[in-house]
């Protein structure tokens, strides 16, 4: 077993704490992390589709776009990504990518604008952490004058997730429950008389309704205390944070997408909406439009084994004897009792229903191609 | 009681007669987490000491069980498959994964005894 050493990682605000709350903590994207806490990945899982779980995502980067205005912050994003920045409305949040110049992913990440007339300008961004480096490097490099960039290194992220998440959260926080998907906004999280400065939207990233919270690092901890000690709230570690994304059919950096993938080969091409597409004026453009146009080779599917063994990542696919393509990401999901994965096929085997075979261990076993997500969404509408 | 020996990837092995059944010790549960899968080998195959015996799959991540001894699989504990999380449960007893008919009785020698397998679980923390 892999004995993971703990010099030269970065922590997190909330390192102590999941240490007293006894984490089993490991190495992840540079960070000493918590994979789990003494309830287990499957109770931890479970908890979170049942009630609300609180993850410490503070790993991930957070950073503020800057400009004189609105469009001219949002004119500069678009040309690193295909979404639509420039309608964004006040308070109102986008999940896009950022694309190399051949149409592959740098990075997903989401983007909000901020809620309030006088900040008028600034985009917030949330960027993977194993990316966060790459990333900063390549929006900066691209900025016109005028632009800014600024990592807010500052700031902790927590994301309460589940279906009790948001009243539990209203009970700090009242604008919380006015919130609708993908809207965020400023607000105060009061705790024991203290009222704390931060920044809520309504996401997440596992399926579930939920929060995601951006708050200075010196009030990190009062306020995942305050959130754990309601009855409806455990803490979740990043086994259960991955078991819950994958059920929920949403992409991980490095397993489902990388620079080789475009958003059409992810299933993703909804971030691209179709003035954009009219306009062909986002990095990769060619290619990516070409892929809408005519399919693009491979594409990402949701895959069942319909036996019980797992097929993880990197498993080969084949169809009579013949590769085509591989799993991304695989595992056991708590939700549907049962393995699920997703991966790249040929675009002739793409479609639900196909029967496949995934090599485990050596061994052809079956599967087909399934609808994702394994779990419904359950986002607020 | 019957003698129970450990080796350092955490199987068991308890020898009554020439049948020597194998599991995971409970440390090895704890350190897997939840098991979602157990795949077990044919009954009548033959494994060779280290060889793969078996393989345990939690949620994360799959893990090869090393037979401790060499012998022929002569039964496999098929309430794993519809109930993995025995292995959780009771990693020590009826999470047990094969029964091998021992063909070398001197391998056992090689492998550690309770006292030492305590040792080295202590050296390891």
């Amino acid at each position: 077993m892999a004995d993971g050493s703990s010099h030269d990682l970065k922590t997190t605000p909330l390192h102590s704490l999941h240490v007293e709350l006894g984490a089993k903590m490991v190495p992840f994207a540079g960070y000493d992390m918590p994979v789990q806490y003494p309830l287990g990945v499957l109770g931890e899982h479970n908890h979170t589709r049942a009630k609300a779980g609180l993850f410490d995502v503070s790993h991930m980067g957070q950073a503020f776009l800057e400009g004189p205005d609105h469009e001219t912050t949002a004119r500069a994003l678009e040309a690193l990504v295909p979404g639509d920045m420039r309608g964004l409305a006040r308070g109102q949040q986008r999940y896009t990518v950022l694309l190399t110049d051949d149409g592959g992913i740098i990075d997903d990440l989401m983007v909000a604008r901020s809620a309030s007339a006088d900040d008028d300008g600034r985009l917030f961004l949330v960027v993977n952490a194993s990316r966060k480096d790459v990333d900063y490097a390549h929006i900066a490099s691209c900025l016109p004058q005028g632009v800014t960039l600024a990592p807010a290194t500052e700031r902790a992220l927590l994301a309460l997730q589940g279906p009790a998440a948001v009243e539990v959260m209203a009970r700090h926080c009242p604008q919380a429950a006015d919130l609708t998907f993908m809207s965020a906004t400023s607000a105060e999280f009061v705790v024991g008389g203290q009222s704390i400065d931060c920044h809520v939207s309504r996401s997440g990233y596992t399926g579930e309704d939920g929060v995601e919270i951006s708050v200075p690092a010196a009030h990190a901890q009062t306020m995942a205390r305050a959130l754990l000690a309601h009855d409806e709230v455990e803490p979740i570690g990043l086994g259960a944070r991955d078991s819950l994304r994958l059920e929920a059919g949403l992409c991980l950096y490095g397993n489902d997408i990388d620079e080789t993938t475009s958003p059409v080969e992810a299933s993703i091409a909804w971030v691209i909406p179709k003035h954009r597409r009219v306009a062909g004026d986002f990095p990769g453009a060619e290619r990516i439009l070409r892929e809408l146009a005519d399919g693009p080779s491979r594409k990402r599917v949701g895959i069942l084994p319909d036996g019980k063994a797992p097929a993880r990542g990197h498993t080969e696919i084949q169809v009579a004897g013949a590769a085509v393509g591989e799993i991304t990401s695989g595992g056991f999901g708590p939700t549907t009792d049962g393995p699920v994965a997703m991966g790249y096929v040929a675009l002739a085997h793409a479609k639900v229903g196909t029967s496949l075979d995934l090599i485990v261990r050596g061994k052809p076993r079956t599967a087909h191609v399934a609808r994702l997500p394994f779990a419904p969404h359950r986002y607020a509408k | 009681m019957a003698d129970i020996k450990y080796t350092k990837d955490h199987e068991w092995v308890r020898v009554e007669g020439d049948t020597a059944t194998v599991g995971i010790t409970d440390y090895a549960q704890e350190q897997l987490g939840d098991v979602v899968y157990v795949e077990l080998p044919d009954i009548g195959k033959t494994v060779g000491q280290g060889d793969e015996a078996a393989v345990v799959e939690s949620v994360k991540a799959a893990s090869e069980v090393y037979a401790p001894v060499s012998g022929e699989v002569i039964e496999i504990n098929d309430g794993l498959a519809d109930a993995p999380a025995g292995v959780n449960d009771d990693a020590m007893g009826s999470g047990w994964f094969v029964k091998l008919r021992l063909s070398n009785t001197s391998e056992l020698e090689k492998l550690m005894s309770e006292d030492e397998y305590k040792t080295y679980l202590a050296e390891l923390d």
